[in-house]
């Protein structure tokens, strides 16, 4: 299951390069990125080859980072492909934290990530219903 | 537990009047001769020093302010010609224009041996391994601290302001058993050794000494839990020593002013009226050893109290509760005036942890507007933008229920506000201001 680090930036210009910039200097691959802004500060969300290393970069930075599991799963990048998804997760009363999506090849796969209190639960409930979850490596190597 | 110096900590009621008297006196003679501040003021008031008989005859000379050391700058207010003189330091205040305070041979060395009493009165003696984290350039504390642990006989690492892995990374391998640091960088190292995943119990650390911006016993506990360590307070201030005018014996109920070099008293911060033990109010000091720097009635801006009655440990020195607030931070807008350390209650409810804020007040098209900034600490951060919302608003509600205040709440990244050596400034006042 893939890992979602989650930092807290002050809605500041060269916060956002700061934090890739570090990544990039420590070789670790951003896959997605994805920013919740509240006007004068933003929570940072992340998917990345290596999470638990990437939330102590952060922290040793003086920035507050978490890392959670997250269920990715793969759609189709055509109408229809999110709100079946949508469906699905409102039948099976999946309780959704936070959600975004974003394209892996352009017009051919997006992936929807999905912010549950019980990650393994939605998981299997998904695959149940024939969704294709994506595991670390998926992501990270597609 | 060891008391430094037995024949003043624990000196008899009777024997310090007659000491702090006749040391009164003479500092009283050397500055109506030595400072044209204090000869204008004798001269003015019809004081003679011959002729203070009591202590209670302090009460007719009139307070020395922070503004006079500032119109004194740099060296009006000394009483030795400076060859004389074998440290300057300045101090750069957590709300204030720097000053200059000169110290004799003499000076230092009283200084060093308060600054022993401090240490001893926390436990520590020369098996301790003392690691000092304070601005050693800036912060007169360093050296302060630095001159008392070398008189304890410890050994001291003047780690003064290597970043945070790298303290830890010593407080491990030189095994430190005391860290002397301000509270909330205590508590970020002890974030940060949980970030380097080092367990605080294989660490050698038994005892921290905090002091240099105000504190609070939620941090204590805090401090003493997460780093396992007995955690003390320590007062002082940059114009006397700092440390070394009072300090927390192992009761850590109260710390002893140390009145065989200092005078205490207790005023109204409003009318200057002098308050009885118990009551709170702005503690004002006056220096009776002091050679190149003495300060007569001198105007702390602290608020405390001073307390009664004798203390477990044996010292007989009066003592004052921790300080818990300053006079210049107290603010009012719109008719309500509030104290920063109010704020700090309600944040630290909140937050279950020691908050780190700011308050600002602009007056922005004839209107005042406070804000108040909050740093986000891992106990308080959720990836969830919505409990976000829920915490400024929170924060909102309560400041305005409980202190009747409306205020903008703005959250800040960690270390956004966070001072070391003289402390985070807590209100920053913009209205009088261009
Ligand atoms: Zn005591």
């Amino acid at each position: 299951m893939p890992h979602q680090v989650a930092v807290f930036l002050e809605n500041k210009p060269g916060k956002l390069e700061r934090v890739t910039g570090l990544l990039a200097g420590a070789g670790i691959n951003i896959r997605a990125i994805t920013i919740a802004d509240s006007g004068d500060f933003g929570v940072l969300k992340l998917l990345v080859d290596k999470p638990a290393i990437t939330c102590n970069i952060l922290a040793q930075n003086g920035l507050v980072a978490t890392v959670r599991r997250v269920v990715a799963m793969k759609i189709p990048d055509k109408p229809g492909g999110l709100l079946n998804i949508a469906r699905i997760l409102t039948r099976q009363k999946i309780n959704i934290d936070d959600a975004y999506g974003f394209v892996l090849k352009s017009g051919e796969t997006a992936v929807f990530v999905i912010q549950v209190k019980d990650p393994d639960t939605a998981a299997d409930l998904l695959k149940a219903e024939g969704i294709q979850l994506l595991g670390d490596n998926d992501l990270y190597f597609l | 537990m060891t008391i430094w110096n037995k024949k003043f900590e624990c000196i008899s009621p009777g024997e310090l009047e007659q000491l702090q008297l006749e040391r009164l006196q003479s500092t009283l003679n050397r500055v109506s001769r030595n400072v044209v501040f204090y000869q204008k003021i004798f001269e003015r008031e019809g004081i003679i020093p011959e002729r203070i008989r009591e202590l209670s005859d302090l009460r007719r000379i009139p307070f020395t302010s922070r503004r006079t050391l500032r119109a004194a700058y740099p060296y009006d207010m000394f009483a030795v010609p400076l060859r004389e003189v074998v440290r300057l330091q300045t101090s750069s205040g957590t709300t204030q224009e720097p000053i200059v305070v000169g110290y004799t041979r003499n000076d230092v060395e009283h200084w060093t041996e308060l600054v022993a009493r401090v240490l001893t009165g926390a436990g520590i003696n020369r098996d301790d391994v003392i690691q000092i984290s304070f601005d050693y350039g800036l912060f007169p504390g360093a050296l302060g601290m630095h001159y008392g642990a070398e008189a304890v006989g410890a050994s001291v690492i003047p780690a003064s302001t290597a970043g945070s892995r790298r303290q830890i990374t010593v407080m491990r391998d030189f095994r430190s058993t005391v860290l002397i640091a301000a509270p909330g960088y205590g508590l970020r190292l002890a974030r940060m050794i949980r970030e380097m995943k080092i367990n605080p119990q294989d660490l050698f650390l038994r005892v921290g000494l905090f002091g240099a911006e105000t504190w609070s016993e939620n941090l204590r506990r805090e401090l003493e839990e997460r780093l396992r360590i007995k955690a003390y307070d320590f007062y002082g201030l940059s114009e006397l020593f700092n440390p070394g005018v009072a300090s927390e014996c192992e009761a850590q109920n109260g710390l002893h002013i140390f009145e065989d070099h200092f005078i205490p008293e207790i005023i109204d911060p409003g009318t200057g009226r002098p308050l009885d033990f118990g009551e709170e109010g702005e503690l004002v000091l006056t220096s009776i050893t002091k050679e190149a720097f003495p300060l007569i009635r001198y105007r702390t801006g602290d608020i405390t109290t001073l307390i009664k009655g004798k203390c477990s440990c044996g010292r007989t020195l009066v003592r004052m509760a921790r300080v818990k607030g300053r006079t210049d931070d107290m603010f009012s807008v719109l008719g309500v005036s509030v104290f920063p350390s109010q704020v700090e209650e309600i944040l630290t409810r909140i937050e279950g942890t020691e908050p780190h804020f700011q308050i600002r007040i602009d007056r922005e098209a004839d209107r005042e507007v406070v804000k108040l900034l909050v740093e986000i600490s891992p106990e308080i951060f959720s990836d969830e933008m919505k409990k976000m919302q829920k915490l400024k608003r929170e924060i909102k509600g309560e400041i305005y229920k409980l202190l009747d205040l409306e205020v903008e709440v703005k959250l800040v990244e960690p270390g956004a506000l966070i001072g070391r050596g003289e402390g985070v400034r807590r209100v920053i006042d913009n209205r009088n201001r261009g």
